[in-house]
């Protein structure tokens, strides 16, 4: 039983981080970029949503307000931020991106508060039995919601001329640009879908604990970060098995080897065990 | 000077030996480091340790640099196998790794609470003082000595084209662990001198953000520029203290100071240094 309960969790984190993680793999597998202020979006869309629902009364209503003002946010940094420096070694957009995010916590504290902000009536909150466990709804709502979106995403870039477009652009920007693919419009595109992915993983995250806080951002993204590597850099179906993985892996960690190593050290002990034994990741596309 | 000033004044000089250590790395052979902290803090931790245990300070900070040098090779021979985007991410999961670690033990380390009563080296704020100034003059002077000598030319090469460097049969995988070894014992030296310098130490004066405030300064300065290193230490140190502001709004000082030198002048203050002499004297260059 309590490996059902286990697995449960895993499966709960691992959905998160899923969604988390894609939006980076993306990003990364179009432009070399390790995005690491994509966790500010995470952190901006948590405030947005957790606003709106606390303006309106309508989680329903803040999911798609939060998403979408997040992924213009994202758009802009695209623009201001690293389409400048595309052509500089990899380590200058890296290191901003760290810049950037650091700032954007200090905004979040200076404008949201230094103490985070709460639900006044915390939506999804009521339990729920299955198979003998006892989920809230938001548990639940979190799994199916995260399989949905990834689900919409797949068929996107599968059955529509726009996601033939971004795939071509990830595997050769000159030939899609020479087929007439405008390669701007497609990171554009790219990095909208990330960063609403993002602001929803956020809400998801915010409902959880029922609280959003600057600093929320800092371990999930450190996390996606390694979720990318294990997954193979770029590889979407690769990021999805490593999150889930990984989300499990931990939930068994912190019972059995929780005395020697806390929950962020055992993912990346994970990561660093899988990249001295396959150095491009578990599922390297070459 | 008051004791305020020799604080400040010390603590410069520990960052500086931090910061060169990176330089060695990250700046002459190329290999960033994002869990550079965690060999600061070996250093610190390995010091409270003896130093409790009545060892000399000598041997403390001897023991530190070994230890941490020595931790530095095991992640060094990681080096080798993953490059740029996943050293990058491999070495920020040993900083994560650290302080997992550490937060965990209880008994020996401290855990959460960290170490306390770490004894002093008995010099005396001024004396301690030019214990740590002459340390980071000798680090300056090895840095530089380096950078001019065969090994810095092929820490260059490495940095520059590993596969070329290869092909014109620099040992890459032995220089690379040499960079690593000599970089994270610097870091465990100035994170021993940290110790005796707080005789408190705790696992949260370790994390990421400090791995991140010294390739800041690394950054700022001008990667691979050994006076640009030791200015952008100097200004990212003093700045916030001299002004309550930002002092206050340290961290956002330090996020958009990061973003806007790699937006705007990637090569750093040494960069921008360079190209003015550069077109003042018509040759380019300040290191």
């Amino acid at each position: 039983m309590l490996y059902v309960e286990l697995l449960t969790q895993g499966l709960i984190y691992g959905c998160m981080y899923a969604i988390i993680a894609v939006g980076l793999t993306l990003v990364y597998g179009l432009l070399r970029i390790l995005h690491v202020a994509h966790a500010g979006l995470f952190t901006l869309g948590a405030y947005l949503g957790l606003i709106v629902t606390n303006a309106t009364g309508s989680l329903l209503l803040a999911l798609p307000v939060s998403a979408i003002c997040v992924g213009f946010v994202g758009m802009a940094i695209y623009r201001f931020c690293y389409q400048p420096i595309l052509h500089k070694p990899p380590y200058v957009a890296l290191i901003a991106s760290i810049g950037l995010f650091i700032a954007m916590e200090e905004i979040f504290r200076l404008i949201f508060g230094p103490y985070g902000l709460t639900y006044t009536n915390a939506p999804l909150q009521s339990l729920v039995n299955i198979l003998g466990m006892s989920l809230r709804m938001v548990d639940i709502v979190i799994v199916f919601g995260s399989v949905a979106m990834l689900g919409v995403l797949s068929w996107l870039a599968q059955r529509t001329r726009l996601g033939i477009a971004w795939r071509a652009t990830v595997d050769d920007p000159q030939m899609a640009e020479s087929f007439g693919v405008s390669v701007q419009k497609v990171r554009y595109l790219n990095f909208f879908i990330g960063s609403a992915l993002a602001a929803v993983a956020g809400i998801f995250v915010s409902l959880l604990s029922n609280f959003a806080e600057p600093t929320m951002g800092g371990v999930p993204s450190y996390k996606a970060l390694a979720i990318i590597v294990l997954g193979g850099l770029g590889n979407v179906t690769g990021t999805l098995i490593a999150s889930v993985i990984l989300g499990v892996v931990e939930a068994f960690g912190t019972i059995y080897v929780g005395d020697y190593l806390d929950r962020d050290a055992i993912a990346f002990a994970c990561l660093i065990l899988v990249l001295m034994i396959k150095p491009q990741g578990l599922f390297s596309r070459k | 000077m008051g004791i305020y000033e020799l604080s400040l004044a010390t603590i410069v000089c520990i960052n500086i030996i931090f910061a060169l250590g990176l330089n060695l790395i990250t700046g002459y052979c190329g290999q960033i480091s994002l869990g550079h902290a965690a060999f600061f803090g070996t250093g610190a931790y390995v010091v409270a340790l003896m130093a409790k245990a009545g060892l000399p300070f000598p041997v403390n900070l001897a023991g530190a640099m070994l230890v941490a040098g020595a931790i530095g090779i095991i992640v060094g021979v990681a080096s080798l196998r993953v490059r740029h985007d996943f050293l990058a991410i491999t070495t920020m999961g040993v900083g994560f790794l650290f302080l997992g670690i550490v937060r965990q033990q209880d008994s020996v380390l401290g855990g959460e609470m960290g170490l306390s009563g770490i004894p002093s080296m008995g010099l005396g704020k001024p004396g301690f003082l030019l214990l740590v100034l002459v340390v980071a003059a000798l680090c300056t002077a090895f840095s530089v000595y380096i950078k001019k000598s065969w090994m810095g030319f092929a820490f260059d090469a490495v940095a520059t084209d590993e596969d070329t460097a290869r092909l014109l049969t620099v040992n890459v995988p032995a220089y690379k662990l040499t960079a690593f070894a000599l970089g994270t014992a610097m870091a465990g030296l100035a994170g021993g001198l940290y110790c005796y310098f707080t005789r408190f130490i705790m696992p949260d004066d370790f994390g990421f953000i400090t791995s991140i405030s010294v390739l800041s300064m690394v950054a700022v300065g001008g990667i691979g520029s050994v006076p640009g290193v030791i200015i952008g230490t100097m200004l990212l140190t003093l700045l916030p203290e001299m002004s309550e502001f930002l002092s206050d709004y340290k961290l956002l000082f330090y996020g958009t100071l990061l973003f806007a030198v790699m937006r705007f002048a990637p090569d750093g203050l040494a960069g921008v240094g360079g190209s003015i002499f550069g077109k003042l004297k018509g040759k380019g260059g300040l290191a």
